[in-house]
């Protein structure tokens, strides 16, 4: 087993080398502009783009012509929803009323600040909050449409609690009132089934680098039937990707994630249970040597290599300063820029303190047992090591419920 | 973010952790001195026990906290500090003498005004005790 071991793969994941040896030809050999339409280098790149694309769609269940390519996910959440708003406006800007979306407090940012802008620029927002089991529900989404709803933006899988929402059923009750439906699935894609057409959706999000491919590309799905969703171009050019994201496209990038998708693809029913299996005895380890240890989120609508568990009266940062051989990421407040705790956790109605005892761990491709084994030891120790110097332990053993003392806030 | 090597010694191994009882087992020792800063909400809570001699010397001084590397090693790093001096003495620990010896950066300034917070709350709290007065509207001066 090599240290340190890496458990952040919602982060990001190793390319995995089968891609990095698909992606290889495209930097020497086969360099030409897919944009170039008189000559065979551009031919040749053009094949690659074209197969990738092929890769892409075969995932997802759409068809290849359904695929634009971006940089990375937080592109495609742009370009669909500022695209979409934009598109479908009921008025023009510099005007009030534009239009009606539906988001989620729990999406990720790249999500929330889009929806911020059109906010600032006219467009009325709901922003959803869930339940303390982290979902958002179809019914929470029907009780929000209004009739002048023009988008409804919401995640597919949580990236930091791996909750899954009701997505097929919040795109058929957005297909049933001609909303365009679009979804985060950053998350989901590639590890989880995926069909576009059964799961109602019209646009959808997701990034190379976390289904084991290159960082820096991404897609974003844009239906073109029934109905057709057209989308207000975000990135001004020569036209590529049907006018919809102008920009040479980055060849070898997309190779990369074309080979990545169709790994997934084969490989992921047997991957899903194995790294289920390997979740669930962390859970269920970490749950068993320790009291007060909370799983976060619906017991059983989660993903299946994503844990987030808060381990009460430790505070995130510190507990990973001592499991330091085990890369993973934290709720706690010191762990982000800002000097909040996670607004995920919070928005699931968790205590400020236990979302500053937290812990994200993201099993991948190559996570081993022995490795979960390795670092269920290292947080039980570093737990232990912490409530020893924890006067919140102390005041629990003393059967003082910490949120009813009246604390010195600075 | 990297640590500096004195945080990562402090947070291994932490000097003078414990206390001299629970909150209730110390109120009425005269000889004892308690300060309990932060919240948990906050993401840290100190809490520094202090034990003073006849002479006005802390004899002894005892820490434990929630919080992150940074706020460990700054309480830690107070209980060694303000052992063997009068209380008068430590009142004088600054917090940027904190931040100094620990090389922490901007964002962990507030760990070490914690501790400065801790060390003076604790002293009140025994001064209190013994009759002394106290300026319980003590204007922070802290150095960021």
């Amino acid at each position: 087993m090599n240290l340190p071991i890496y458990m952040d793969n919602a982060a990001t994941t190793r390319t995995d080398p089968r891609v990095v040896e698909a992606m290889l030809p495209s930097f020497t050999e086969t360099y030409g502009n897919p944009g170039s339409r008189n000559h065979a280098f551009g031919w040749e790149s053009e094949k690659l783009i074209d197969k990738a694309r092929a890769q892409a769609a075969s995932l997802i269940g759409a068809g290849p012509k359904e695929i634009v390519w971006t940089s990375g996910a937080t592109e495609s959440n742009n370009l669909a929803i500022k695209g979409a708003a934009q598109m479908y406006a009921k008025a023009p800007a510099g005007s009030e009323g534009r239009g009606h979306i539906i988001t989620a407090i729990i999406e990720h940012k790249a999500v929330l600040d889009p929806c911020k802008r059109l906010e600032r620029e006219g467009f009325d927002v709901t922003w959803l909050e869930p339940g303390p089991d982290g979902i958002i529900t179809a019914q929470m989404v029907k009780k929000a449409m209004r009739d002048d709803t023009i988008l409804v933006t919401i995640m597919w899988a949580n990236n930091e609690v791996g909750t899954i929402n009701e997505v097929p059923e919040i795109g058929a009750a957005c297909r049933e009132r001609g909303i365009v439906f679009h979804t985060d699935a950053t998350q989901w894609v590639g590890k989880m089934p995926t069909d576009v057409e059964k799961d109602n959706i019209d646009l959808l999000s997701w990034s190379g680098h976390k289904i084991y491919g290159p960082k820096g590309v991404g897609a974003l799905y844009v239906r073109r039937r029934r109905p057709r969703v057209r989308l207000q171009a975000q990135m001004d050019g020569g036209g590529h990707e049907r006018g919809m994201r102008s920009g040479t496209l980055n060849v070898s990038g997309i190779v990369g994630f074309g080979a990545a998708c169709e790994i997934c693809e084969q490989e992921m029913e047997s991957e899903r249970e194995r790294l289920l299996a390997l979740r669930l005895k962390m859970e269920r380890e970490l749950a068993s040597r320790m009291d007060v240890v909370e799983i976060n989120g619906h017991a059983e609508r989660r993903l299946p290599h994503l844990t987030n568990i808060s381990f009460g009266f430790v505070e995130g940062e510190s507990l990973m300063m001592g499991i330091k051989d085990i890369a993973c990421s934290s709720g706690s407040a010191c762990t982000s820029a800002s000097l909040e705790p996670s607004y995920v956790l919070k928005g699931l109605g968790l205590g400020d303190e236990l979302a500053h005892s937290s812990l994200r761990l993201s099993l991948g491709r190559w996570t081993t047992e022995e490795e979960v084994d390795h670092a269920i030891d290292g947080i039980v120790e570093a737990v232990e090591h912490l409530r020893r110097l924890s006067p919140l332990y102390d005041l629990h053993k003393e059967g003082i419920d910490i949120t009813t003392i009246e604390w010195q806030t600075h | 973010m990297a640590y500096s090597n004195k945080v990562i010694d402090h947070y291994q191994n932490p000097r003078n952790v414990g206390s001299f009882g629970t909150s209730n087992e110390v109120k009425d020792r005269s000889d004892v001195g308690v300060g309990i800063v932060g919240a948990p909400e906050c993401g840290d809570v100190m809490q520094l026990q202090i034990k003073v001699g006849d002479d006005g010397r802390i004899e002894d001084a005892k820490f434990k906290c929630f919080g992150c590397g940074s706020a460990i090693a700054s309480s830690s790093l107070a209980t060694e500090w303000i052992k063997g001096k009068s209380v008068d003495e430590a009142l004088e620990i600054k917090n940027t003498q904190i931040v100094e010896e620990l090389a922490l950066p901007p964002v962990k300034i507030h760990c070490s005004v914690l501790a400065e917070d801790s060390i003076r709350t604790a002293i009140n709290d025994y001064k209190k005790k013994n009759g002394e007065v106290v300026d319980d509207h003590h204007h922070h001066h802290h150095d960021h």
